[in-house]
């Protein structure tokens, strides 16, 4: 897992290793991290714009995980 | 068609006269600077620290390049975006299309703009005089970005 700007601030860590349960989508991935319950199922809560990349490439909640796969969190874009 | 992310400053003059100087086809350069202001939502900012998502970001422009490929008739296109901390009146972002007419290279370069705010992955951190804070998102930049 990678935490992108405020994600990297509120859950206190730039990233870690994960273990899901296979077949795992990414949606099963945030599922496991709200259950933490604090900053995670804040953060995380549906309806909060946060967008979630795999393996570099932007992708959807159904996306299918590998193991080893990186699969990043990230909040709404503000560059330019 | 290039990008770059960088911590250093860019000279647009420069790069313009770099995307244009071997193409005799080019007949209009277009180019856009993104500089750092010291007002946001109505606090004063004195520094803007700029992250991103090493390995994604290059890829993330890159398509985005390659989508002003398909939907404009441009010559070239040169995208450089700095990370790190800036101060107000510091360059940002970097955006220069060059193409036979001026038409293909204004749209191009705005439409880079417009996909660059709500696709690339880079997020602004401001300091104010309460602190620092992140840079919420703009629902007018999702606009600008869904006219093209």
């Amino acid at each position: 897992m990678v935490y992108l700007a405020r994600l990297r601030d509120a859950f206190g860590r730039a990233g870690e290793t994960l273990a899901v349960p296979a077949p795992a989508r990414a949606a099963d991935v945030l599922a496991t991290l709200r259950a933490r319950g604090g900053a995670f199922a804040a953060e995380l809560a549906p309806g909060r714009a946060v967008r979630v990349a795999v393996n570099h490439a932007m992708a959807r909640d159904d996306a299918e995980l590998h193991d080893g796969d990186e699969v990043a969190l990230l909040p709404p874009v503000t560059g330019g | 068609m290039a990008v770059r992310v960088q911590a250093e400053d860019f000279d647009a003059g420069v790069e313009m006269a770099r995307l244009r100087a071997a193409d005799p086809g080019v007949g209009a350069v277009a180019a856009f600077v993104g500089v750092v202001r010291d007002l946001n939502d109505d606090a004063s900012v004195s520094s803007l620290t700029l992250e991103h998502y090493p390995g994604m970001t290059e890829k993330a422009l890159e398509a985005i390049v390659a989508e002003a490929r398909e939907r404009f008739d441009i010559r070239d296109a040169l995208v450089v975006h700095r990370i790190g901390t800036l101060a107000p009146t510091d360059q940002i972002v970097l955006v220069i299309v060059t193409s036979a007419h001026r038409g293909d290279a204004f749209d191009a370069c705005r439409f880079l703009m417009d996909y660059l705010k709500t696709r690339a992955p880079f997020w602004k951190k401001e300091q104010t005089p309460a602190g620092a804070r992140w840079v919420e998102a703009r629902a007018s930049d999702d606009d600008a970005a869904a006219r093209w």
